[in-house]
């Protein structure tokens, strides 16, 4: 069990949850969350926003009946996390594009924060869609050599992939297929990685119902991914 | 003596717990998370004779108390299980139980004749699966359906053999009944029970294949009473599954009769669950006394 340090509503549904946890979590990663014994029957995957060795931080939105029960806890109350699991981002250097959009734009921050940081330090420009409110907005700019935001439009729109080495994207897949194809257009396919979303029961690679299809035949999200090269997954 | 050792059909189990098929894979994934020695058994994902991809779409879907889920069977098939897995899964300390579904009577055939030649302790004949268009439950609802299916994988069948069968079967005692009529060894009770979400925006079903299959403590008080119902009418050792979250479950589940329980989506509530329900068997076996578990099976 882990104490909850902060749970913080950044908007009508946002929420910031910090937990105290001894981790050596990486970017890209997530945990099954669980603050309740029985029901709802199954924990809830929700990727990593930060991490150091002692904390760990989720940004939540309040989607269901899970991340409703998250959104009461308080300061001081326990939270049972697994994990983390999963794959990372890739270790990309040169000039990167951040993509996010809605609660997607999650596991961008410490894909920033670890590629900023690494010898020689990427080039980090962030790429914010937000179908409502923004958030974080200081705290991603803080990260970013260029922070590019919209609101209700298209976030793929900003972007040019072909001034980019990299493109790292997680989102509604809709949103992140648009990416792809935007990316194909100019040859810049290869240099795309997307975060997938799945619906997850076990979170450990054993119960299949997070299957995702990409062109190396069925991969699990929660074991294989939830990061893939963008043409994997797009062109499957 | 260890009040858990129970024999099932023959087979010993060093206590009554299983983790059922299609909620542990081939054992790997739970194996980092815990120690699976302290097992009773698994039951492998359901193979079929050839590699499935599985079912399109959404594959899970919470309910109250519950789970409906629609896998589809996806496996590597039975050559790529033996290859890949069936060894290791040998080389654990557990009973080791192969789950064999087939899309048709030939594939079950030709899945026990690959089974034949190799070792494991007991197979599991799935009749039961909602969730493939052909076959699966489909040869478990009708029990003279059934009786054909059954007769002659025991024929060719070398293994001790335990028949998994659907609730939605229409006469699970006339089912079971069946099954200790063509030699089967043993029984599960039960798969999943066909059901069904809609999704009110799109006004579709949520899953691709319309049903998909329940589980979880919603369906355990009706499983209960199946498992009830066939122990007093049966003479043949079950393994109850349906719903079992927590070791008074599986009590319940062996004062109605049971033998083994096999511990299914709680294992998605906790990945090491099971090995609390062994505990808590055991300590309610030291609180009453008992010198086995066994000695309270089907006192109901």
């Amino acid at each position: 069990m882990a104490k909850i340090l902060f749970n913080k509503r950044l908007s009508e549904d946002f929420f910031l949850l910090g937990a105290q946890e001894p981790n050596q979590a990486a970017m890209g990663q997530f945990y099954m969350l669980r603050a309740w014994d029985a029901f709802p029957l199954l924990s809830r995957p929700i990727s990593v926003f930060d991490a150091d060795s002692e904390t760990v931080t989720f940004l939540y939105k309040v989607v269901g009946q899970g991340t409703r029960l998250f959104s009461r806890l308080r300061p001081g109350d326990s939270i049972t996390l697994q994990g983390p699991y999963g794959n990372t981002f890739p270790r990309v250097s040169g000039r990167v594009a951040l993509v996010g959009g809605g609660v997607g734009i999650a596991p961008l921050y410490l894909a920033a924060k670890t590629l900023r940081g690494a010898a020689p330090p990427a080039t980090v420009d962030i790429y914010l869609g937000f179908s409502g409110r923004v958030v974080l907005e200081e705290e991603y700019r803080a990260l970013a050599d260029r922070l590019v935001l919209n609101v209700g439009g298209f976030i793929t729109d900003e972007i040019d992939p072909a001034a980019y080495d990299a493109i790292l994207t997680c989102g509604p897949e809709p949103m992140m297929r648009a990416l792809y194809e935007k990316c194909r257009a100019v040859d810049a396919a290869h240099r795309l990685y997307v975060s997938m979303e799945k619906r997850m029961a076990c979170g450990l690679g054993a119960c299949l119902v997070c299957t995702c299809k990409t062109t190396g035949g069925n991969r699990k999200v929660c074991r294989d991914g939830p990061v893939f090269p963008g043409g994997e997954v797009f062109s499957a | 003596m260890n009040p858990l050792a129970v024999n099932f059909a023959g087979v010993p189990f060093k206590n009554p717990v299983a983790l059922a098929s299609g909620t542990c894979g081939f054992g790997r994934e739970l194996g980092e998370v815990f120690d699976l020695a302290l097992l009773g058994g698994l039951c492998s994902k359901g193979l079929t004779l050839r590699p499935r991809p599985g079912n399109e779409g959404i594959r899970i879907w919470e309910t109250p108390s519950g789970a409906l889920n629609s896998v589809g069977l996806e496996n590597p098939g039975v050559q790529g299980f033996i290859e890949k897995d069936l060894d290791w899964l040998n080389s654990q300390n557990l009973v080791n139980i192969v789950n064999l579904s087939g899309h048709s009577t030939q594939d079950y055939l030709e899945g026990v004749r690959m089974l034949n030649k190799v070792e494991l302790d007991l197979l599991e004949l799935n009749i039961s699966c909602p969730n493939v268009k052909q076959g699966g439950m489909s040869f478990g609802v009708k029990t003279e359906v059934a009786r054909d299916i059954v007769r002659r994988v025991r024929a060719l069948c070398r293994h001790k053999l335990v028949v998994k069968l659907s609730p939605n079967a229409e006469d699970i005692v006339g089912l079971s009944q069946m099954c200790r009529e063509e030699g089967a060894d043993g029984l599960t009770l039960v798969n999943t029970f066909q059901a069904m979400a809609i999704d009110i925006n799109s006004r579709k079903p949520v899953f691709e294949n319309v049903y998909a299959g329940l589980s979880g403590p919603a369906i355990k008080p009706i499983v209960l009473r199946m498992v009830h119902q066939v122990a007093k009418a049966v003479d043949l050792p079950i393994m109850a599954s349906g719903g079992i979250v927590c070791w008074q479950d599986a009590v319940e589940y062996i004062l109605a009769g049971a033998t083994v329980v096999q511990i299914g989506v709680g294992t998605f509530m906790k990945p090491d669950l099971a090995v609390d329900i062994i505990r808590g068997l055991k300590d309610y076996a030291a609180a009453q006394g008992l010198r086995s578990i066994a000695d309270i099976r089907g006192v109901c």
